[in-house]
């Protein structure tokens, strides 16, 4: 019992992630009709925002320190951080200790910006085009922006801890009766679905008790009608894309404690995050929810020893093998509509 | 209605053409009337560098090539010589190889075994490599030296641990001077049982690819003859980047020990998964819970940061190493780029000083004369005190260090400490040992 609950647990954190990239894929296929596969590099983008504060926080000077030597036999050189010389070594350590929450004020305006950026500069030029124009620019613009991040960053993973007070287990089994240890989870992966479900339940109070959510609900039912009515659409598109970026920044930063940021970390999460949205029903952002939890929990379960010993591999193919399933079954997704995105 | 004439001038161009296509089938072969593939014929050399220079071991493909431009800078009587001073063969004079001044060419692998393919292929065929060397992942190493012996050029294995290199899959054209996973388990079983006892459950997480599974092989067997349980062996994804899925059951499984037979960023995502999840701070069966990192790489310990502190594992050369020929080339590598030299760096430095050797000493760039010096060469000075270039299977025999992550790193270099020499003895196996079984070298191929 204690090992299943450990699996939704591991579950709820994966399609956490899912649906964050999921919810921000939905609404841009939803509102612009374009098929985002450089999705998955503004999670990248936003996993580096913590790591590029973290380096920040670290610029430092050097002095030579007569008394020590490096690995070549020279006069050590002793570095300090330009935060520890103007604040005092105690705000230093705080700040560059929370570095990956206090990334979240820097990614905000960045991948507003980025998101932006993409939609008036690219992304736009490719609203009438057909779908496979879409997905080759889009895919070739991921690819830029992972080799961009590769140049300064390199290839190898980046270690970025959270915050020492989130570092360690939490023991949920002593709350749900199980013996001590039983069941201990991390404390960041807590934190990580508890933002999550924040930034979830944001964005959907957003578009379902603002003005401007319901114009760009009114768009993504009925875009052209919207437009005869002399709203200007685009703009509110443009922004919608940005907020899209600006989400899936935001799990890709709160993710790099999780794993070690990598440059090519997103190409993974996109495909899957596709798999979700098709699962999910096109263009339905509850679905995209949904799904995202769903198919998390469900890979889980398929790495357990006991699954794998009955049918090895499953753990590889679960996901493609239950958006078969349910495509199958429901052609339209989870909570797909009829007449929503089948034009 | 067209009228064909016959003119002079008809049948002198005709004739002009068709003897120049008779012939150019002979010009780009010409390098085939020497009797081997690429020999060089003008007064350079080219060697062939295939490493990842994009991919997940784009770092370590990076290092590779420092060292490579740097083996190539001293062959060539440039810089301040490095290993050639402390190489026990003196024929390395930095008068080139056999005299001709050596050049080079770069592939990227791409970390993929059809890409590493296509880019030796390339390098062999358009550039004219007389060897090829590289590789960071053991799946390239071998595809690339079925390539070079179907070719007729030496290759000489970068960073590939996995067994079956000089194992099943061993080839009478390759040659590795890199240590494999039976000398790892060999190498750390005696230390893992002097610290944490014998009476352990091992719980093993393994990449699902040659490497993984002959490291897997090699460790379980070792530290079951020492009296260790296992409890599980877990292949995951080699695409996989969140373990939390497969670290969970580890926590009630009854293990108190988890070897991580994972390696690059596979290791740096597990070991962080494993840390999270508290791992290390279980105290299961009455015993503190361990972990152990079979194959340690510098880099990697860069990437999993403090995590790896007290996890021991072993590695092929660490730039800490205090005898004459580390030193030289740690200064060398040091000081042309500012940091230390990785053991991929080492590996193919040396790999390069030994092609270049032994084709002084076979006084030929054939392979079959290059790899009849190589076969039962014993050398020294080059780092890893005295080793031996094994005939029956090209594997370099030398001692293994066992290292652990340091607790109290003095810089950002600083990151494992060398626990145990573990001398090439007690790393030896026979060459018809299991493990390594199913395989022949066959016959050197000179190609052309």
């Amino acid at each position: 019992m204690d090992a299943i609950i450990l699996q939704i647990l591991n579950g709820l954190d994966k399609g956490s992630a899912y649906a964050l990239i999921a919810l921000g894929l939905t609404l841009i296929f939803g509102t612009l009709g374009v098929v985002n596969f450089a999705h998955g590099a503004l999670f990248v983008i936003g996993a580096f925002c913590a790591v590029t504060l973290n380096r920040i926080f670290s610029i430092s000077f050097e002095t030579t320190d007569p008394t020590k030597v490096d690995f070549l036999g020279n006069p050590a050189t002793i570095k300090t951080t330009y935060l520890e010389h103007w604040f005092g070594a105690g705000p230093a350590a705080w700040m560059t200790d929370w570095s990956v929450p206090l990334a979240i004020l820097m990614a905000i305006p960045v991948m507003l910006l980025v998101g932006v950026i993409m939609e008036r500069g690219l992304i736009k030029h490719f609203y009438k085009r057909p779908h496979a124009d879409q997905i080759l620019v889009t895919f070739g613009l991921a690819i830029v922006l992972q080799e961009i991040i590769k140049f300064f960053y390199g290839a190898n993973p980046i270690q970025t801890a959270p915050p020492d007070v989130f570092i360690g287990t939490m023991d949920l089994g002593v709350w749900l009766g199980f013996e001590a240890n039983a069941i201990a989870y991390p404390y960041w992966r807590m934190v990580y679905f508890l933002f999550s479900t924040v930034i979830i339940g944001g964005v959907f109070a957003f578009l379902q008790f603002t003005t401007f959510g319901m114009v760009v609900r009114a768009g993504m039912a009925d875009r052209e009608t919207v437009g005869l009515l002399g709203i200007d659409i685009d703009k509110r598109f443009t922004i919608t894309f940005a907020i899209a970026a600006t989400v899936a920044g935001l799990a890709g930063v709160m993710y790099t404690p999780i794993t070690p940021p990598t440059y090519d970390i997103g190409v993974e999460l996109l495909v899957l995050s596709f798999v979700v949205v098709v699962v999910g029903g096109m263009g339905s952002l509850p679905g995209a929810v949904l799904a995202g939890f769903l198919l998390g929990i469900v890979e889980s379960f398929a790495s357990m020893n006991e699954v794998k010993n009955i049918l090895p591999g499953i753990d590889q193919i679960i996901v493609y093998l239950m958006a078969i399933i349910v495509i199958l079954v429901r052609p339209r997704g989870l909570m797909g509509r009829k007449g929503v995105m089948e034009d | 209605m067209s009228k064909s004439i016959l003119t002079r001038r008809n049948v002198l161009q005709t004739g002009a053409a068709a003897g120049a296509g008779l012939a150019l089938p002979t010009i780009l072969t010409a390098g085939s009337h020497s009797g081997y593939t690429n020999a060089p014929t003008g007064s350079t050399v080219t060697l062939g560098f295939n490493v990842p220079q994009t991919g997940a071991y784009a770092d370590e493909g990076a290092d590779e090539l420092r060292a490579y431009m740097l083996a190539v800078e001293h062959l060539n009587g440039e810089g301040d010589g490095g290993m050639l001073s402390t190489f026990s063969s003196k024929t390395l004079e930095g008068n080139g190889i056999l005299g001709k001044k050596v050049e080079y060419v770069t592939g990227d692998t791409q970390t993929k075994s059809d890409a590493a393919r296509a880019s030796a292929k390339s390098m062999i065929e358009k550039d004219g490599a007389v060897m090829i060397t590289g590789g960071s992942s053991s799946g390239v190493a071998i595809a690339v030296q079925g390539l070079c012996q179907e070719a007729g050029v030496i290759f000489m294995a970068g960073l590939t641990h996995s067994n079956d290199t000089t194992g099943k899959d061993k080839k009478a054209n390759g040659f590795r001077h890199f240590f494999n996973g039976y000398m790892s388990a060999a190498a750390l079983a005696p230390v893992l049982q002097a610290r944490y006892g014998s009476d352990r459950n091992a719980y093993h997480l393994t990449a699902d690819y040659t490497w993984g599974w002959t490291q897997e092989e090699s460790i379980a067997a070792a530290t079951e003859a020492m009296g260790w349980n296992t409890v599980n062996k877990v292949r995951t994804p080699l695409k996989a980047t969140d373990f939390s899925s497969y670290i969970a059951p580890v926590l009630n499984s009854g293990a108190d020990i988890l070897v991580l037979n994972h390696y690059g960023g596979n290791m740096v995502n597990s070991l962080t998964n494993a840390v999270q999840f508290g791992l290390r701070d279980k105290v299961v069966n009455n015993k503190n819970f361990e972990i152990i990192v079979p194959l340690y790489s510098r880099l990697m310990a860069k990437g999993a940061g403090a995590n790896v502190k007290g996890i021991f594992g072993s590695t092929n050369w660490h730039w800490s190493l205090q005898d004459e020929g580390s030193k030289a080339f740690v200064k060398s590598f040091g000081t042309k780029y500012g940091f230390p030299p990785s053991q991929a760096a080492h590996t193919v430095y040396c790999q390069t000083l030994l092609y270049a050797d032994a084709c002084n000493r076979a006084g030929t760039f054939n392979p079959c004369g290059v790899g009849e010096a190589l076969e039962g060469f014993e050398f020294d000075g080059l780092g890893n005190g005295k080793t031996l270039y094994r005939a029956d299977d090209h594997q370099c025999f030398k001692d293994v260090l066992v290292v652990k992550g340091k607790e109290n790193p003095t810089s950002e270099f600083d990151l494992l400490e060398i626990v145990e020499v573990t001398p090439m003895e007690q790393v030896k196996y026979a060459p018809d040992h299991p493990m390594f079984a199913g395989g022949d070298l066959g016959a050197c191929n000179p190609g052309a």
